[in-house]
């Protein structure tokens, strides 16, 4: 039998702002977070959260994960001098797409200019991909299992599933998750943009027929997993259950989705089993939504598959509207926000769309959020996240 | 080649580039131990980087071992320039 797993802490910073409500809020609201073609975190300082020697100890993407971390332990109330379990059944599994690439970028430019006696010595502890597991860890002092996960855009939702496999198999008894990225740099916006998956116009369109890819963004989420009873029993309050998860690889191609969604359907088919709910249950779909042509299409045509008709009674929108792409954070902040927005029974919009795709016909909650259509049932959501390379990860989440 | 190595002058060298690992510049002395001060190993190695590009000597392994204080820094790095 498997322990149920609840979500009792979570923190966010995004280009909307820092914290996890003010991205859901903002996000409800039609506020964006994209100015001149990208979603910087322009509220976010790190000398206002992080001591001097704690903000050069990490690449910004770490500090988005330092950041998010305190505000997630405080929700659950966690007492940072005194962990609520035994710390080595305490873990921390954190995703990232790229980790710290400003570092190396800087690295390689002093290389270059200076030679090699300039390269930073902390170069490698900031910009391996597990810098941000390993320093909330010791931020922490969570001795459990700590490990990175990397699947580029998919990397934060593989991590907040395998926390989830963790608890619910007896190896934690919570863990410490999500995923944080700062891939604003030169040499990381050139490639994205040679590889022609920015959009030329700056315009984050999920879904509409004009979307002509996606726009980068910079955040990190925290989410706080603990197993149910042990939660209950220190008196928690939870915010939601992860019912369970799906995962699949699309094997198709480096970079593009298969065109048909097969492998996102089947994720999404996994994620129902494997949460013991049927499609009808699904009340809301956080989209991975990116605005590039190759995704919506295929996305659609995996919830319309996996789904059945039930997909076009349900809202489905995309975050990314408001924010950009967060790559391997998106999951998590993503997630975050579903959260709130199920807590609140609540579909936010997907924002600048207007233009219908022909075949793409599901309900995108275009401008303005909407209520669930739910009766007072419980209120179940999906979160999709998929990355290059073919890894596809759906989430299943009921508030409570 | 650098110009002479005085005590004084690599003393300021350490002082000005203390504070940039989150020292507080009224807590560093000669006789501040790089314990107290919060200063790690990785601090050591960025330290010494500064020393080296200002006075060409290097603090490596178990030079970084020796040191305790500031003033075995100083000491050091004026002895080994000599």
């Amino acid at each position: 039998m498997k322990r149920q797993v609840v979500v009792t802490g979570i923190g966010a910073v995004s280009p909307l702002g820092v914290g996890a409500n003010t991205l859901y809020e903002r996000w409800r609201d039609g506020s964006s977070g994209i100015e001149n073609g990208e979603g910087a975190a322009t509220e976010f300082d790190p000398t206002d959260h992080l001591s001097v020697k704690e903000a050069r100890r990490s690449d910004r993407f770490a500090q988005f994960a330092m950041v998010a971390g305190d505000e997630a332990l405080a929700q659950a109330g966690w007492d940072r001098n005194e962990l609520p379990y035994d710390t080595t059944r305490i873990g921390c599994v954190y995703g990232t797409g790229i980790g710290g690439i400003g570092t190396l970028e800087r690295g390689k430019e002093l290389l270059i200019e200076h030679g090699e006696k300039k390269v930073p010595p902390l170069s490698v502890p900031l910009m391996m991909s597990n810098a941000a597991a390993g320093m909330l860890a010791m931020r922490y002092g969570l001795h459990g299992d700590s490990f990175g996960t990397v699947s580029a855009c998919a990397a934060s939702l593989h991590a907040i599933a395998q926390a989830t496999r963790m608890i619910q198999y007896g190896d934690a008894d919570a863990v410490v998750t999500g995923g944080a990225e700062a891939a604003l740099t030169p040499l990381s916006k050139a490639a994205f943009a040679r590889l022609e998956a920015l959009s030329p116009r700056g315009i984050s369109q999920p879904f509409d027929a004009r979307r002509d890819g996606f726009v980068m963004g910079e955040g990190g989420a925290v989410l706080v997993l603990e197993d149910a009873e042990k939660a209950a029993e220190r008196g928690a309050t939870p915010l939601a259950k992860v019912l369970g998860f799906g995962a699949t690889s699309d094997a198709h191609h480096l970079t593009a989705p298969h065109p048909e969604g097969t492998g996102a359907a089947a994720a999404i088919r996994k994620a129902l089993r494997d949460s013991g709910i049927e499609p009808g249950q699904v009340a809301y779909v956080n989209a991975h939504g990116t605005s590039t042509p190759l995704n919506d299409r295929a996305e659609t045509k995996a919830i319309k598959d996996a789904l059945g008709d039930r997909a076009m009674q349900i809202p489905v929108s995309s975050t990314k509207s408001a924010i950009g792409h967060l790559l391997g954070a998106a999951g998590a902040v993503e997630t975050t926000a579903t959260i709130l927005a199920l807590r609140e029974r609540i579909a936010p919009p997907t924002l600048n769309w207007e233009e219908r795709e022909e075949g793409m016909d599901l309900d995108y909650v275009p401008g303005k959020a909407k209520p669930l259509d739910i009766n007072g049932g419980p209120a179940i959501a999906l979160t999709n996240a998929f990355g290059f390379g073919g890894h596809n990860v759906v989430v299943c989440l009921e508030a409570l | 080649m650098p110009a002479t190595v005085t005590a004084d002058a690599v003393e300021k060298t350490i002082l000005e580039a203390l504070p940039q690992f989150g020292v507080e510049e009224s807590d560093i002395s000669r006789d501040s131990t790089f314990e107290d001060l919060d200063i790690d190993s990785l601090d050591l190695t960025e330290l010494s980087q500064i020393i080296e590009e200002e006075y060409g000597v290097t603090i490596k392994g178990d030079d970084a071992r020796k040191i305790k204080t500031v003033g075995d820094a100083i000491d050091l790095v004026v002895s080994k320039a000599g």
